[in-house]
């Protein structure tokens, strides 16, 4: 089982090199290097603050449009080219399938963050001059921004797994813009009174906390981050990424290869 | 025990946006397939041949019914260890090369781990493909690709093997060497089961056959007893450069090619047509019953359906 799981993570990780998705390194290689530079040049003292914001900014964009793009057609590209005929012909079960694709595309993204968090610490360096304890956080920062790919891929690969490729983009992106706005969607939730107190409250708490993961400024300013918030980020992801791909799994479970 | 046992499988899919329509696919099916046998599923496009064989994979639900591959369920998991399947025009992943591909497959299948690339080797080898294992799927032609089809069908050495539509869009030597692999496969005593609207293909390879039309089986038999020797004539070859002034009369209808003659003659007339040829020295080169085809036997099962209903893919 595990070995199955693996061989189709492996080959969505290869599909994912060869069809160039980490040619965005090039793109996110110039725009951190143009901005080290630039800012190198202009600011005083906040340097290593813009250098991270920005940075880690563009590791969490640049992540999400590869979740939402590949994660979309991760299953359903299979069904259309019909190259799953051959693998669920195999002794493959269909929550296998449908797991190793996730861990593929998370593989990928993993890969693909720690490239650019390479290149967020050489621009750091090249602004700073060296790192402190300080950056430490940026670490962190990064650690929640691959649980917010978890999640948003979990998320994608849910919606694939009923709906057409572009209404699973506008729903993973539409919740994905709703979530980072959670902890404003609480705040109105409690403010709210009867029924449309209540139907907010239900709203807030079951879009994914994508603001939870967002710890980008704190990194900046070199606060600290509690272990309590990095334990329970890291099981909110796993449960909500488990919850989606359950989902995921009952609905492609009963659906027809036609 | 019998290699599949399909057991009132049937399918109706649900269409429109509010699944309220609801289309039928197959109606109730019951075929039984022996092992070691070549069994043909003919029918038009549209017949219901592909939904037969994707019910059987697992691809989709039945509505109703069941099929036992080799005495298992076919949701029982170790069927799938057992079988082959080459899907209709089928479509790889074309980042990857005929040998990534095969390894996969064979990952996937459970080929353990040492007898992989052997096996590999050896698909590419059989199905002519090693000289263009290690460019990539997006490069092949289609008939590349059918061969690749055929390489990951067989490459787990199962012992009941699918085909949809096996010689689809292949040319002349392509077919050739299809029929080859299905006679080698049935030399290595394993199950076949392939769908076709080749008729003569089925008729060339198959100990049995079924036709199916409008999602409905409309007959099934060995392709001898569905071809009987009833049309009361008799085919006769021989060396000569025209048709003998002897034989004119008798011959219902004569064909010359280049130092060869094909009559047709009426049954109980070949004592009388040998003694020609003897008379006037021709060599006789085969004297055989004529047959009627497959294709006769398939066009009046389908022509009583041809104003009535359609059924699914």
């Amino acid at each position: 089982m595990k070995s199955r799981i693996a061989f189709v993570a492996f080959n969505t990780f290869r599909e994912a090199v060869r069809d160039r998705v980490l040619y965005n390194l090039i793109a996110f290689a110039l725009l951190i290097s143009a901005a080290a530079i630039l800012v190198g040049e202009i600011s005083i003292d906040v340097e290593r603050l813009v250098v991270i914001n920005l940075g880690l900014t563009a590791v969490s964009l640049f992540g999400v449009v590869i979740a939402i793009f590949i994660g979309i057609g991760l299953v359903s590209k299979e069904i259309d080219k019909k190259t799953l005929y051959t693998v669920l012909s195999r002794p493959v079960r269909r929550w296998e399938f449908v797991v190793g694709k996730f861990f593929g595309l998370t593989g990928t993204l993993v890969v693909n963050t720690f490239f650019m968090a390479i290149g967020v610490f050489l621009a750091l360096l090249y602004v700073a001059r060296h790192f402190e304890k300080a950056d430490l956080p940026v670490l962190a920062a990064l650690y929640f921004i691959v649980l917010e790919f978890f999640v948003v891929c979990a998320l994608a690969l849910f919606f694939s797994s009923f709906s057409t490729p572009i209404m699973s983009a506008l729903f993973t992106f539409a919740l994905f813009a709703v979530g980072s706005l959670s902890d404003e969607l609480r705040g109105f939730a409690r403010m709210a009174t009867g029924l449309k107190g209540a139907l907010m409250t239900v709203c807030a708490y079951v879009v994914p906390n994508f603001s939870a993961f967002n710890i980008i400024n704190q990194a900046a300013h070199g606060d600290g981050v509690p272990g309590r918030l990095i334990l329970y980020n890291t099981l909110y992801a796993l449960l909500y990424s488990t919850i989606a791909i359950s989902g995921a799994v009952l609905i492609f479970q009963r659906r027809n290869l036609k | 025990m019998a290699a599949i046992e399909i057991l009132d499988l049937e399918k109706t899919y649900r269409i429109g946006f509010w699944h309220s329509r609801q289309k039928l696919a197959l109606r109730p099916l019951r075929l039984t397939i022996e092992q070691g046998e070549v069994f043909g599923f003919l029918g038009p496009n549209g017949a219901g041949k592909t939904t037969t064989l994707k019910l059987l994979m697992g691809l989709v639900p039945p509505t109703a019914g069941t099929a036992r591959i080799l005495g298992m369920e076919i949701d029982d998991p170790r069927v799938k260890a057992q079988i082959g399947f080459l899907p209709e025009q089928p479509y790889f992943y074309d980042h990857l090369t005929a040998r990534e591909l095969l390894t996969y497959y064979a990952q996937l299948s459970g080929v353990p781990a040492k007898e992989r690339s052997a096996r590999v080797a050896a698909m590419l080898q059989q199905v002519g493909l090693v000289e263009s294992a290690g460019v990539q799927l997006r490069k092949y032609s289609k008939g590349m690709l059918q061969r690749v089809g055929l390489a990951q069908a067989v490459l787990h050495n199962p012992k009941v093997v699918f085909l949809d539509e096996p010689m689809s869009g292949l040319d002349p030597m392509g077919r050739r060497e299809v029929r080859e692999l299905i006679q080698q496969l049935r030399s290595e005593g394993k199950t076949v089961f392939f769908s076709t609207h080749i008729l003569s293909d089925a008729e060339a390879l198959c100990d049995r056959v079924a036709v199916i039309h409008g999602g409905e089986l409309q007959g099934v038999g060995a392709v001898a007893e569905l071809t009987p020797q009833s049309q009361g004539k008799v085919e006769i070859i021989f060396c000569a450069p025209s048709v003998p002034a002897a034989l004119t009369s008798m011959a219902i209808e004569a064909r010359v090619s280049g130092d060869m003659v094909n009559a047709v003659i009426q049954q109980g007339q070949q004592e009388e047509v040998l003694d020609i040829l003897h008379r006037e020295r021709i060599r006789l080169i085969s004297l055989t019953p004529v047959r009627s085809s497959l294709e006769e036997y398939y066009v009046e099962k389908l022509r009583p359906k041809e104003s009535g209903k359609g059924a699914g893919a």
